[in-house]
């Protein structure tokens, strides 16, 4: 026999030897890959679910706080601020002029947060740079008054019970829209309890099928 | 165990699965499409509260009523005013871009001084001093006549208070720069005497004869001429058209009469001549040498003499004037293009001697010979004797062209100090190569623009003015229109930059003054000025905005005076001996006077006339041997030459060239400047004897390949 030909035995001995014992290593090989798997699969769906919507929405403090509750006491319901123009658009968020009408640069009360506004804004005469939590984008029309008027909705219909909220919460804005992550709705799985929790096309187009048996045409929002 | 390929397989496939069925991938799908739709760096107009302000634009003389729609106060579009006895909602291109005005690129943002070549910034308070220290010296001198100022118009609060300022400091060289109303106004003080204009009917003529008025391309008041040439048709009214192209107006007309470029007062007396002939006119109260203007007429403009002239057939002229002096409401209208260009006063007094002869003076849809507008009552200045040793001397020159030729041709300087206040005479006057050179005789140059013009570059400070949108100011009808309206332009919103209302920033120069120019502006404001010098009207002007002080014709058949056309003035005749003719096209699109033509503007202007950067002369291909259509070609006259683009067209009279007027802005302004080339660098002026207008019509010109 050959140096070759004994090496070749010795090989397949060797080969066949390994053979036999490998069947419980590969067992072991898939159960690290099971494990493996399964840890991946638990970090990234973890982080997808609870790490994701940290990364994705930067957290933006108001200008200073401000009561709904203590304001609809002293001036009555919603509209004595957010109210319907003549021509029927909406005003939105006030401007100062209008929050001028009580308050001068004088705070009338002794929160740190009025003391701001009067500080920075009222004798400054600059406008509040609010955060709107339920800013659409701009691809977007939509009728204040098409919805309070003919429809007859109320406010928290879609904004919720924002009149109990006696503290303005952080603003938290998508690091790629730029839009508030209120239009998706807190819940990053876009699950929705109230009619509230979400502002998308499909809540718009659910309602609209509820109330008028059609979810709507495109040009009538986008135009 | 051992960590093999598996394992990373696993781990890989693990996290694939775990992304997958997180809600990253949906999350981040609809993000990404949001973004997409809404790129963040897009400009996206700001949402608030929608409001009107009723204003008068004060772009051109056209003064229509205009209504601009704000957002939150920050004014987003202009239209024209519902109801306004001008425009009544119409509005022109220029006025729907005013807007662009308050971002222009030349605008004037805070006062400035000439260093060197260079201007810098500097504050209202050292502007106001460094002018009033520099008008101090003048007085100081005794020769208070040597401040002159150059404005736009004489009607109107603002001119008039520069021209108070100047009476109060001890001179009368005030000047205005050529427009239809100051032509207007003297062929009416020819005529009819002085303190009277002319208003022309074209609302209700049945038959208008236009001398090369651009009805449709902005003579007279812009918008008001759109309406009444609109509703021609179901008047059943006439247009004839008689210019040597076919314009815009003479395309709309019911005839166009090509004639040979500078004979329409040819023409108009021809038309005269067949009138008086055939008996065909109305007697007014004609005074003056009427025997000696029908004399003169039927020697001197025979209708086979006019025909060669005119290059217009012997019958055609017969034709018209039959046609004209039998119509129910004729009117005959002067002014070629614009009517703000060359103008003679000879063509201006023939053309409306038509209007005397077939009796339309002051008849419905006639020619109205109206009183200039009187309601502004300023105080008089009060002048101390250096005042009045200044008011003494006579004035320097009759016309802004005539005290730029007599700024050139003296050695020592005639003038020491110059106000410029809406004019750019550096742009618009024939010939601004020799403007500038006069400007820089002159060693004080104050300049009130709010855009950095030609002529603001000449200045040595710039006491920037407040625009239309920003500012209060009366504005008084003028061009030609046959109703007297004041209209009250009023600021829709707060000066963008650190400008101030022309009128508040010659106040403070005569506060800063003191003595009697300080007491004759005894007003705090440009504003209490406005309101007591208008007090007469200021409520109603103030409470709608305009005041309509008469419509309809004047009372009374207003006399006629012969003296100056029986005199038989002589034509002017065009500088050079070349074998062609250039003459300046009106454009609607494009301004040849302050302020330029908005970037809007000039985007809508036509590639046949300008293309790229290359200005199209428009030329009959008869005349235009050896050239190419849409080839290059030199065109030169005895004042320059400019490389152009060729435009072939068959509605321009052989051997004519014509060039569009409002283009080759020099300034820096990426939009409007750079394009083309200023037709008034190619033509000199030409002085009418007797009236003093530049009555350069075109120039004399040759034209080869390039």
């Amino acid at each position: 026999m050959s140096k070759i030909e004994n090496k070749d035995e010795n090989g397949s001995m060797d080969g066949a030897g390994d053979g036999t014992a490998g069947g419980p290593k590969d067992d072991k090989g898939l159960g690290l890959g099971i494990i493996f798997f399964l840890v991946a699969f638990l970090i990234c769906f973890l982080s997808g679910w609870l790490l994701f919507p940290k990364l994705l929405y930067s957290k933006k403090e108001q200008p200073f706080n401000f009561d709904h509750v203590l304001h609809s006491e002293e001036v009555g319901d919603c509209e004595s601020c957010h109210y319907l123009r003549e021509d029927g658009t909406f005003s939105g968020m006030p401007k100062l002029e209008s929050c001028m009408e009580c308050h001068t640069d004088e705070p009338m009360g002794e929160t740190e947060d009025e003391a701001i506004f009067a500080e920075e804004y009222v004798a400054k005469e600059k406008e509040v740079p609010w955060f709107v939590y339920s800013k659409q984008p701009d691809c977007v029309f939509f009728s204040h008054g098409a919805h309070i008027n003919a429809a007859g909705m109320d406010c928290k219909s879609c904004h919720g019970p924002i009149e109990e909220s006696v503290a303005s919460r952080p603003y938290e804005e998508n690091r790629i829209t730029g839009y508030s992550r209120d239009i998706w709705g807190k819940s990053i799985w876009g699950i929705k309890k109230h009619s509230w929790d979400r502002m998308k096309m499909d809540d718009c187009a659910k309602c609209h099928k509820q109330e008028t048996g059609h979810q709507g045409y495109c040009f009538q929002c986008h135009k | 165990m051992k960590v093999d390929r598996r394992s990373f397989l696993g781990l890989g496939l693990g996290a694939v699965a775990g992304v997958a069925v997180s809600p990253v991938g949906m999350k981040l799908t609809d993000d990404s499409s949001i973004w997409t739709q809404n790129w963040p760096w897009t400009p996206v107009p700001v949402d608030g509260e929608v409001t009107y302000d009723s204003s008068v634009c004060s772009l051109c003389p056209g003064n229509c009523g205009i209504s601009v729609r704000k957002i939150d106060g920050r004014p987003v579009k202009i239209e024209g005013l519902d109801g306004y006895p001008i425009n009544n909602g119409g509005a022109c291109l220029h006025g729907i871009a005013g807007l662009q005005y308050l971002y222009d690129p030349t605008r004037v943002k805070t006062p400035l001084r000439k260093n060197g070549d260079k201007f810098e910034k500097i504050s209202w308070k050292e502007a106001i001093s460094l002018v009033s220290g520099k008008l101090a010296e003048i007085r100081k001198s005794g020769s208070p006549e040597k401040l002159a100022c150059i404005t736009d118009k004489t009607q109107g609060s603002v001119s008039q208070l520069f021209n108070h300022f100047l009476t109060a400091f001890g001179s009368s060289n005030y000047f205005d720069m050529p427009s239809l109303e100051s032509f207007l106004e003297l062929t009416a003080q020819t005529l009819h005497g002085k303190g009277k204009t002319l208003g022309f009917d074209l609302e209700n003529s049945d038959f208008v004869l236009s001398f090369g008025a651009g009805l449709i391309e902005g003579w007279g008041s812009p918008v008001n001429c759109f309406k009444a040439n609109a509703s021609r048709k179901e008047r059943h009214a006439k247009l004839f058209q008689i210019e040597p192209r076919l314009s815009n107006t003479a395309a709309n007309a019911d005839k166009w009469i090509p004639i040979n470029p500078g004979t329409e007062a040819d023409l108009a007396l021809g038309i005269c001549a067949v009138m008086l002939k055939k008996n065909l006119f109305k007697a007014g109260k004609f005074k003056g040498s009427f025997n000696k203007f029908v004399a003169m007429v039927q020697k001197e403009y025979s209708v086979t003499k006019v025909a060669e002239t005119t290059g217009i057939k012997a019958n055609e002229i017969e034709k018209i004037a039959t046609l004209f002096a039998k119509a129910k409401m004729p009117v005959a209208i002067p002014g070629k293009g614009r009517g703000n260009g060359g103008q003679s006063l000879k063509e201006f007094a023939a053309i409306h001697t038509l209007n005397c002869l077939a009796g339309s003076l002051n008849k419905k849809g006639g020619a109205f010979v109206m009183a200039m507008n009187e309601y502004l009552s300023f105080p008089k200045a009060i002048m101390d004797e250096v005042a009045e040793k200044g008011a003494g001397k006579t004035k320097i020159a009759n016309s802004v062209n005539e005290l730029v030729e007599k700024l050139n041709g003296s050695s020592k300087p005639i003038v020491d100090a110059l106000f410029v206040y809406n004019a750019n005479p550096c742009y618009s006057l024939h010939d601004p190569k020799r403007v500038k050179q006069a400007f820089q005789k002159i060693p004080f140059v104050v300049s009130f623009s709010s855009f950095l013009d030609e002529t603001a570059m000449e200045a040595d400070v710039i006491l920037p003015s407040n625009t239309f949108l920003e500012r209060i100011e009366d504005m008084p009808s003028q061009a030609g229109l046959a109703r007297n309206v004041i209209g009250l332009t009023r600021p829709v919103m707060d000066p963008v930059f650190d400008t101030r209302n022309p009128g508040d920033a010659l106040i403070s120069l005569a506060h800063g003054l003191e003595g009697t120019i300080a007491e004759s502006f005894e007003w705090e404001s440009y504003e209490e000025c406005l309101e007591s010098v208008t007090a007469d009207v200021w409520d109603s002007l103030s409470e709608e905005g305009y005041v309509l002080v008469s419509q309809g014709p004047p009372k009374g058949n207003p006399i006629v005076d012969f003296t100056y056309l029986s005199a038989n003035p002589s034509t002017i005749q065009a500088q050079g001996d070349l074998e062609l003719m250039l003459i300046p096209i009106d454009n609607m699109r494009l301004t040849g006077t302050a302020p330029m033509a908005s970037p809007f503007a000039i985007k809508t202007v036509s590639d046949k006339v300008l293309t790229g950067t290359d200005i199209v002369v428009e030329i009959n291909p008869m005349t235009a041997k050896g050239l190419k259509d849409k080839g290059y070609a030199t065109l030169t006259t005895p004042v320059g030459s400019a490389k152009v683009k060729i435009n072939f067209n068959e509605g321009i009279m052989p051997g004519v060239l014509g060039m569009v007027k409002g283009l080759g802005h020099t300034c820096d302004n990426k939009f409007v400047s750079n394009k083309g080339v200023n037709v008034n660098d190619l033509i000199g002026p030409v002085i009418e004897s007797g009236s003093g207008l530049d009555a350069a019509f075109g120039i004399r010109a040759k034209i080869s390949k390039a």
